[in-house]
């Protein structure tokens, strides 16, 4: 019996393209499966010799649908590199523009990426797997909503950013605008709308999925459960904070394994190499690498908002908190080790960037006029870390005094996931491929494998009837097409 | 709905921002669905490679590409979409010009590579394993892209018959772009779809503008507190606005902060970099050859400053460096 494999050519991923590869073994069953990351560009390297304050607007270059993320990482890293604190008006408007942030991009997710599988459903058909599915199901007035709530925070992202796609606001010590106070009330019915747009979402999922048993089982299921290390950013009280604080990890059963400041990411974290893709495989340094593999022994960990909830002891606002403990309770207490769960953990996110918004919104201070800080320190070295919508995202550069890069180092939010990610296509493609039987069903719920990870992916099915395009090629050992599968 | 144009949309070595740009258009969306027909969209639609491979030469109207060309997979895509179209668009500053991962031209090809999987600090790697275009595990065959040697616009891979400037674009643009192409009479071969005049006559600040720039100095944006209202060029900080063509409405001054760029040149100017450089360079406030070296060196960063979106189309190109 010839050795066959399943290719899975394009799926579409956050930066370009991705590939599956399924192998099978003599009974036709997945016995191996790689996620692969086909492209390069090289940002660390061609960012040497550019001057510090330049990496803001750089390296938010590595993601157009997550601009603010590296945006912020990096200005954050540049605080770090002059040793320079900004002002309490500047960290207010950084604070508010990525709480912002972290809503739209988590509500394209749930509305247009991950969320057609479960509130139009996994096994729909496939024509109405998408947003177009998502608004007959919602109606045309709340779709109408979606966008126009997407376009307002998107609208005050730009207001301090200058653009929306790559800002130019974040400077070493500050930002380059502050806010009128004539636009304070328009900030803060922004922030009270979205609060209350946080709160829909909320019930629409609890609505739509938890009121489905069938989703509850398919969330908990073993097929898409890995027991692994999670990470995150928390705050003193061990609560999840997108812009700041130190670095948490907890262990599969839930127990603290670390907690340290930023600057010491590289005693805790390594990347792998494999030969098959160009994307890197982060790991838990001290525990080594074991393979694609879950449990204690194994450094494999995760990032994203399963992980950040993983990591806390509670949400740091009041509403998010009641969500928080109902999540908890359904699904068994912390951590959670459901891929699926994801989706659930991201809309509770959502409440609390909104209501971290109004606080924000309703502080005077917002309005203040001293926004910078202007740096004299000689610069060395700085790292700076955020919670991307997709996880910890780390920039750490060095400098010459002139502040020059001579180095930098990128750990971006999706390596975090890529070997949970990949074990993840692997478990279910072990667990849906037999006898070397496939069908559209199935790629959808492979798709569902990782799509619970990466609101990215596929990031322009926003508002378009979206879903990947998928093939299945079954190929003899001589590459001979034996059967294939597409939508 | 048979007879709507067909458009594709496609990217190559790119960030997802022109991707954005597009779905910025918001409710606009549901009017460009109205009047075209998407045939081919991998991030957002349900067609293959193998569905275009499919249609008859010529049949699209327009492919809309972004990103620049920088792996095998993005040069076989380029063309084979040329094939399939009456128009080709590079949309976006790295499709038209090479875009900010065009500043890896600077590097080699191995630089690249070997720091990325060989010598980054948290890489663990004693047994120097690098991507394959094709690597063996067990019997199983995997393969990957072939990461070129350079990167290159999408203009140096196929024939181009526009661009759509910015980075991303605005969603204005695009409307006008697709607009456009839609009218019986085509804007004439090799128009860049944009305003054809330099940021400078859009800037809000334009009445603060030198008439005779002396500059003694150049500062960087980081070190002063930057005016909200007055030109930049004034306040000694570079904006490139002189060099790069209007449209983005002056998003990044409005932001407070310069001009970097990304609009790349009027029709009027060959190369971005060296007219910035060449008009700065002329008038500054200097009577030695010291004197020009002492306030050249202000701006640490020439290439990064003045090619930081366009040098792979540009004069130079590209430069390999020997030294590690």
């Amino acid at each position: 019996m010839q050795t066959q494999r399943i290719t899975i050519d394009p799926i579409t991923r956050l930066e370009g393209h991705g590939k599956i590869e399924i192998f099978l073994d003599d009974r036709g069953d997945a016995e191996r499966a790689c996620l692969q990351v086909p492209e390069l560009r090289g940002f660390e390297t061609f960012c040497i010799g550019r001057p510090a304050e330049d990496m803001p607007q750089i390296t938010s270059r590595i993601c157009g649908v997550c601009p603010t993320a590296h945006h912020m990482a990096a200005t954050k890293a540049l605080d770090d590199l002059y040793q320079v604190q900004p002002p309490p008006t500047a960290l207010k408007i950084r604070e508010l523009v990525y709480n912002a942030f972290m809503l739209e991009d988590h509500a394209l997710h749930v509305y247009l990426l991950g969320g057609p599988d479960f509130i139009v459903g996994p096994d729909a058909p496939k024509e109405l797997r998408n947003v177009v599915g998502v608004i007959q199901k919602v109606g045309v007035d709340v779709g109408k909503r979606i966008l126009a709530m997407r376009r307002r925070l998107r609208e005050l992202i730009a207001y301090f950013g200058g653009k929306v796609i790559h800002p130019v606001f974040g400077l070493p010590g500050g930002v380059s605008k502050g806010l009128a106070p004539a636009d304070l009330p328009c900030v803060r019915q922004t922030a009270a709308d979205a609060v209350d747009f946080a709160r829909f979402t909320l019930q629409l999922f609890k609505d739509v999925v938890l009121k489905t048993d069938a989703y509850l089982a398919l969330i908990t299921s073993e097929a898409y459960t890995h027991r692994t290390y999670y990470m995150g950013l928390v705050n003193g009280r061990n609560q999840p904070d997108f812009y700041a604080g130190k670095i948490r990890v907890v262990d599969p059963t839930g127990n603290e394994y670390a907690n340290f400041p930023t600057q010491h990411y590289l005693a805790y974290i390594a990347e792998r190499v494999e030969p098959w893709s160009y994307g890197k495989f982060c790991y838990l340094k001290p525990l080594g690498w074991k393979g694609f593999v879950d449990g204690p022994e194994s450094g494999v960990y995760a990032v994203a908002p399963l992980a950040r909830l993983n990591v806390a002891d509670g949400m740091a606002t009041p509403e998010a908190q009641k969500a928080y403990e109902e999540y908890v309770a359904t699904l068994g207490g912390t951590p959670v080790h459901h891929t699926l769960a994801n989706h659930w953990a991201r809309v509770i996110e959502m409440l609390q960037a909104a209501e971290r918004m109004r606080e924000l919104a309703d502080d005077p201070g917002l309005a203040g006029t001293e926004i910078r800080t202007i740096p004299t320190a000689t610069p060395k070295a700085g790292v700076g870390v955020v919670e991307a919508p997709r996880g910890t995202l780390i920039h750490h550069y060095e400098t010459d005094d002139q502040g020059l890069i001579r180095k930098a180092n990128l750990i971006v939010a999706t390596q975090g996931n890529s070997a949970r990610m990949a074990m993840g296509v692997e478990k279910s493609a072990k667990a849906l491929i037999r006898q070397g039987k496939v069908d559209d069903g199935l790629l959808n719920m492979i798709e569902m494998a990782f799509r619970a990870y990466d609101p990215c992916h596929g990031c322009a099915t926003h508002s378009l009837p979206g879903q990947m395009p998928l093939t299945v090629s079954i190929r003899d050992a001589m590459g001979r097409t034996v059967r294939e599968l597409r939508r | 709905m048979p007879g709507k144009p067909k458009v594709a949309f496609y990217w190559c070595a790119s960030c997802g921002g022109c991707e954005e740009s597009v779905v910025d258009l918001a409710e606009g969306v549901l009017d460009l669905l109205d009047a075209i027909d998407i045939v081919f969209w991998p991030v957002a639609m349900d067609y293959k490679r193998s569905d275009v491979e499919a249609m008859p030469d010529r049949s699209i109207l327009a492919s809309l590409i972004n990103g620049a060309i920088r792996n095998s997979e993005q040069e076989e895509m380029a063309r084979l979409l040329r094939r399939k179209s009456r128009f080709v668009i590079a949309y976006g500053a790295c499709a038209q010009l090479g875009g900010v991962p065009g500043l890896a031209n600077r590097f080699s090809r191995d630089q690249i590579l070997e720091f990325a999987y060989e010598t980054c600090p948290s890489i663990q790697n004693p047994a120097k394993t690098r991507p394959q275009p094709g690597s063996q595990d067990a019997g199983r065959m995997t393969t990957l892209p072939e990461f070129h040697g350079l990167v290159r616009t999408l203009a140096q891979v196929v024939q181009v018959d526009y661009a759509v400037p910015g980075c991303p674009p605005t969603p204005a643009l695009l409307r006008q772009a697709v607009t456009c192409l839609l009218d019986a009479e085509p804007p004439a071969a090799g128009s860049v779809l944009a305003p054809d005049i330099a940021l400078c006559d859009q800037c809000p600040r334009k009445d603060s503008k030198p008439m005779d720039l002396r500059p003694e100095a150049f500062k960087r944006p980081h070190l002063i507190r930057l005016d909200p209202q007055r030109c930049f060029l004034a306040q000694g900080v570079v904006c490139m606005g002189p060099a790069t063509r209007g449209g983005c409405e002056a998003v990044c001054v409005q932001g407070n902060m310069p001009c970097s760029g990304c609009f790349g040149a009027t029709s009027r100017v060959k190369d971005q970099g060296a007219k910035m450089l060449s008009s700065l360079c002329s008038n500054i406030a200097a009577s030695s050859e010291q004197e020009i070296d002492r306030i050249l060196a202000t701006i640490p960063d020439p290439l990064g400053t003045f090619y930081r979106y366009s040098l792979p189309g540009s004069l130079l190109r590209a430069r390999v460096s020997r030294q590690r």
